[in-house]
């Protein structure tokens, strides 16, 4: 059976409330002062560390943003450590909050879908992280001119664009998850603690499991034929792409680090030519990542898809 | 034309049967009373009015609409106040309805009059800036009648809207819900509290396991279930009965002496009158509705012996 008008009427309503309830909340208030603390600490680090080298370096802003010196992480660490948990944060009380509050039945007896109000949820989610990251990266950008008297240049600027855009995605992946765990689960903080041990599986569990399984298929490979070591090799950095920190990861350190060719292993003969240490034209580097950021968006468009299946499914009354 | 219309209208969940074959008319201006006991599938009948729960079979026609097909129009036309109604505590009453007609696509200066006026007629202006956290169960229930007003509605659809208010809050409330129909709103409203049904009810349907077992006005009810519409009592000389039963549209009496109930199909006091003057001196004549309480608890009476 057809339904009649479109399933997208209402989703901006929808959006800006959203959007205007995560900024006005205590929640992001929270978030916001966490990122910033941290942030600063690492940008502090690594102006300390670039003062020295000012003038030397053709990429002094991306090196801001990744340097890391003992026992802080750069700053680009700890946003990939902070974006899940705020996406999380984000979107964990997103359907079952409306259903915890008697408010679901009420806002789809107007004249909206269902598919207006979830994807106004997650657009609202993602847009108040993306004004967040914007922010923070601005202050970074400013802290930088402040510290180290240069300017950035284009192509760092528009490595940095990328970046965000990539950081974005990641968050993304965590939002639609957050939402997926909102709709199955009735109790928030059940959905809540569900997302948080996913994260938790991804950045530390998942990491030890593949890198197991890598010592593994090395173990597997023939040691006199390194063809077959190579494939082992490439084997177990497909496993490891099964998750999306490894993606993000990736895509980092392409978009970052003009110097970077390549994310697998190199045989020498592919370096036949090759100017060690030139940095890749950032079109090289954005072909490099291609797959890391559509993987990361195939990720968060099936996250969706079955937070949206799960939730249409739903009776509207708890 | 009615306003809402279903044929056939069946949900189930699972083996669970909650509507079976419910086929109803509500008639344009009408107000009309769903009631039944617990579980007995009233609520799940309005979700399906609103195209929020698919039926299993059957139809239904909202202001000749298909709720399924086309959901926003209906919705966009009928106002819904769900039985437990609840707003976003965190903002304030002028805020939650400012949502609302952002989801309903007014434009904002329509928007900001209409607000004012429903606010306004629900008693709730005054308090318009205060989040509604801290409103009680009436003004929450207030402000999800204005709401549901906020639409201009054809229909409402009212679930338990008197649940959990007292007395004096309930009496009001359905004096605003009397005041839609005044406005030629119709209305559909589902209730436990019969004497309440019975003040605003057009006509009422009694829903039993899923099933409407009854539909009609009270009168019809109470006569079918108590075999006389009308209860009038007569305060006259003694040994009566028989000529009072012998009058055409009295099914029963009941005689007490001097005092009789006499049970009719209709308002029977000008003939009751004058037989009793006719015999000697008559001290009281009184028509007493049935209420719909009698006829409820007869009914289920009536189903719990035949089980
Ligand atoms: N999601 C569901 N899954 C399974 N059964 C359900 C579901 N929702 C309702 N039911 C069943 O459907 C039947 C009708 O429920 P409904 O809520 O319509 O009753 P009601 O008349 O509104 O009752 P009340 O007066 O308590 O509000 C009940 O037996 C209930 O258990
Ligand atoms: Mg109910």
């Amino acid at each position: 059976m057809r339904r009649e008008g479109s399933p997208w009427t209402g989703l901006w309503a929808v959006f800006f409330k959203e959007m205007a309830d995560h900024l006005s909340g205590l929640r992001m208030r929270i978030l916001e002062a966490l990122i910033l603390l941290s942030a600063l600490g690492a940008v502090y680090t690594g102006t300390q560390t670039l003062r020295q080298t000012v003038g030397e370096d053709p990429y002094l802003y991306l090196k801001l943003l990744t340097t890391a010196q003992d026992p802080l992480p750069s700053f680009v660490g700890f946003l990939s450590f902070f974006v899940p948990l705020a996406a999380i944060a984000l979107a964990f009380d997103a359907v079952n909050g409306e259903y915890a509050r008697g408010t679901l039945s009420r806002v789809l007896s107007q004249p909206i879908y269902r598919d207006a109000l979830l994807f106004g949820k997650f657009l609202a989610g993602l847009g108040t992280l993306a004004v967040l990251l914007l922010a923070l990266f601005l202050l970074v950008v400013g802290m930088g001119l402040f510290t180290l008297g240069v300017p950035p240049e284009g192509e760092e600027m528009a490595r940095a664009f990328f970046f965000l855009l990539a950081t974005l995605a990641y968050a993304g992946v965590w939002l639609a998850l957050g939402l997926l765990f909102s709709t199955l689960f009735r109790q928030p903080a059940t959905a809540a603690l569900a997302a948080i041990g996913v994260w938790l599986f991804f950045a530390i569990f998942f990491p030890i499991l593949t890198d197991l399984a890598a010592g593994a298929l090395l173990l597997q490979a023939d040691p006199f034929d390194p063809e077959s070591q190579l494939r082992q090799a490439n084997l177990a950095l497909w496993i490891s792409r099964l998750s999306p920190n490894t993606l993000y990861a990736e895509a980092l350190t392409a978009v970052l680090n003009p110097a970077v060719r390549s994310l697998g292993p190199i045989l020498i003969t592919q370096l036949e030519g090759a100017v060690l240490g030139t940095p890749l034209p950032l079109s090289q580097s954005l072909l490099l990542i291609w797959p890391q950021l559509t993987g990361l968006f195939a990720l968060a468009v099936l996250l969706f898809t079955l937070a949206y299946v799960a939730f249409q499914r739903q009776e509207v009354r708890a | 034309m009615a306003v809402i219309e279903t044929r056939g209208l069946t949900k189930r969940y699972g083996r669970v049967v909650a509507v079976e074959d419910l086929n109803l008319a509500v008639e344009e201006g009408e107000v009309f009373g769903l009631l039944g006991p617990n579980g007995s599938g009233k609520t799940t009948t309005i979700l399906m009015l609103l195209g929020l729960t698919e039926p299993t079979a059957g139809e239904a026609r909202v202001l000749g609409l298909d709720p399924m097909r086309e959901p926003l129009k209906v919705k966009a036309r009928v106002g819904y106040l769900p039985d437990q109604v609840g707003f976003y505590g965190e903002l304030t009453a002028w805020e939650n309805l400012r949502y609302t007609t952002r989801l309903l696509g007014l434009p904002e200066a329509e928007a900001r009059a209409r607000i004012e006026e429903v606010l306004r007629r629900m008693g709730l202006w005054e308090v318009r800036d205060r989040r509604v956290s801290a409103f009680s169960r009436g003004m929450r229930q207030r402000l999800g009648l204005a709401e549901v007003l906020l639409k201009r509605p054809r229909v409402a659809i009212l679930d338990e809207p008197t649940l959990g208010l007292d007395p004096e809050a309930a009496r009001e409330f359905l004096g605003l819900i009397k005041g839609l129909k005044a406005e030629g709103i119709t209305v559909l409203l589902s209730s436990h509290l019969l004497h309440q049904v019975q003040e605003i009810c057009d006509r009422v349907g009694l829903f039993h396991k899923g099933r409407l077992a009854l539909l009609g006005t009270v009168e019809e009810l109470a006569q079918r279930v108590l075999g006389g519409g009308y209860e009038i009592q007569v305060e006259a000389s003694p040994g009566l009965k028989e000529a009072f039963l012998a009058l055409e549209g009295v099914a029963r009496v009941e005689a007490e002496g001097g005092r009789y109930r006499v049970f009719a199909t209709r308002d029977l006091r000008p003939e009751l009158a004058q037989v009793a003057v006719a015999r000697g001196p008559l001290f009281g004549l009184a028509l007493r509705r049935p209420s719909l309480d009698e006829v409820y608890a007869r009914y289920f009476q009536e189903v719990a012996h035949a089980a």
